[in-house]
């Protein structure tokens, strides 16, 4: 266990280290969030309340084709040099590789929510009605279930002739029930019309699944040719 | 079991292949190789290009799984067990171009669990030493992705060197390597089959290692043609 949690502690730095001085994910995804912000508040002039009602749609959507841009760029790092090849001869397990991806993503994905979120607030007006305080929780576990399936299914995509369109057809479909668990959760804290727990639990109950699953197959992954 | 090789008085093969098959799509790369290897030997795989070679790498270093037949390495046909004594160079450098010389060794001197102590020193120490084995400087504080081609070449042997392996796997080590810097790694290689390494290099400058190498093997059309002592033999026998 020590052994993973230190390989895993090895690769995050070692990405966050490649991430600080090339700037390839982040640059993407921020002007790529940015178009996707003030495109759709020139294309729609929304009152107040509509916001609040499209809003978590908006953002989620944005935020995961954003989070695309990311994924791509974890795994397309490893094949320049066919460095991945490297880590398969080697004795380090599959999980703490995968593990350093999922958290280095999810890094990522947070920063540039971190980035984006007052934007979105300043063009759509946004003021929560419902309980603020899950919305960090909601915004946590959501990014988590992208990363996650998004960094798996970026690794089963990596030896496809176009994983850059593989990974969205891959990824969306399977991502829908924790898309419509966030859209949901997000718009009920927006308008405060109805409970978000349940839509929290659903996205909890996702996460525990696809990580579980993930970190079971992934090495077959790793190992495939 | 402890590696068969090491047992006193015998001389077991370090590694044994046998009817290996490997086949992408309707293509067979390999063709039933079966073959044993002495340890404590250098081994210059030869071949025209689409020969094999490669792959045959790939499948003892546990990246291509064959298709068909086995490999048994130092006792085992589990190569995953023994995958910590094994050194790989590829034809591509396997190195981060962003990171430097001595970042790239040292992060992969913990998947190694290479020198592990409490500060880390013994694992700089030893990325070192691997660096400059290779004649080239550990303080040196550029990219990778700025090294000249024969500079990369170098590095990616420190790094397959860093694990003290007992087996080599080196695919095209000299490649874009000056001539003085090549004659320096076989010079290396030398020493390190001397030390106890069994050594296995695919190249096409097969003279570079006349004098250093104990066989050399002939591959074509996905088979062993051919192996010998030494050069002539192996190439007037194929």
């Amino acid at each position: 266990m020590s052994t993973v949690a230190n390989l895993t502690r090895a690769t995050l730095a070692k990405d966050l280290r490649l991430e600080w001085r090339s700037k390839d994910a982040i640059n993407s995804m921020l002007f790529f969030s940015l178009l996707v912000v003030v495109i759709f508040s020139f294309s729609f002039d929304p009152t107040a309340e509509e916001s609040r009602r499209i809003a978590g749609g908006l953002v989620w959507v944005a935020f995961l084709f954003a989070a695309v841009v990311a994924l791509n760029q974890t795994w397309a790092r490893e094949m320049r040099n066919q460095v991945l090849d490297a880590y398969r001869v080697s004795p380090a397990p599959p999980n703490a590789l995968f593990l350093a991806k999922v958290i280095g993503n999810f890094i990522f994905v947070t920063v540039l929510q971190a980035l984006m979120t007052p934007l979105f607030i300043v063009f759509y007006n946004l003021r929560a009605l419902g309980p603020a305080y899950q919305l960090p929780i909601v915004a946590a576990l959501g990014t988590w279930a992208l990363v996650v399936n998004g960094t798996f299914f970026a690794a089963m995509s990596l030896r496809t002739r176009s994983r850059e369109i593989m990974l969205p057809l891959l990824l969306f479909p399977i991502s829908i029930p924790a898309l419509l668990a966030m859209v949901e959760a997000t718009g009920a804290i927006l308008t405060g019309e109805f409970s978000a727990k349940f839509w929290i639990v659903l996205l909890a109950a996702y996460d525990l699944v696809f990580t579980i699953a993930s970190l079971f197959l992934f090495g077959f992954v790793l190992q495939a040719e | 079991m402890p590696p068969v090789s090491d047992l006193p008085g015998q001389v077991f093969p370090a590694v044994t292949v046998t009817g290996l098959v490997k086949q992408f799509g309707r293509f067979a790369a390999l063709r039933g190789v079966t073959a044993e290897f002495a340890p404590k030997r250098l081994y210059a795989i030869l071949g025209d290009n689409g020969a094999g070679k490669t792959t045959l790498l790939r499948a003892l270093a546990g990246l291509t799984p064959p298709t068909r037949g086995t490999i048994s390495m130092l006792g085992t046909t589990n190569l995953r067990s023994i995958c910590g004594q094994l050194g790989y160079m590829a034809h591509p450098s396997l190195l981060y171009d962003e990171m430097s010389g001595m970042e790239n060794l040292r992060y992969f001197a913990r998947l190694y669990d290479v020198g592990n102590d409490v500060t880390n020193s013994n694992k700089d120490q030893r990325c070192a030493d691997a660096i400059r084995a290779v004649k080239l400087d550990p303080s040196l504080t550029r990219p990778v992705g700025q090294y000249s081609q024969g500079m990369r070449q170098r590095m990616s042997l420190a790094r397959a060197l860093l694990n003290d392996p007992k087996i080599l796997l080196l695919d095209e080590p000299f490649s874009n390597v000056d001539v003085r810097s090549a004659q320096e790694m076989v010079r290396l290689l030398s020493g390190l089959r001397d030390a106890g390494k069994t050594i296995f290099v695919v190249t096409h400058q097969a003279s570079l290692l006349e004098g250093a190498a104990d066989e050399f093997v002939w591959m074509e059309a996905g088979q062993i043609v051919s192996r010998a002592p030494d050069l002539r033999t192996t190439l007037e026998t194929r």
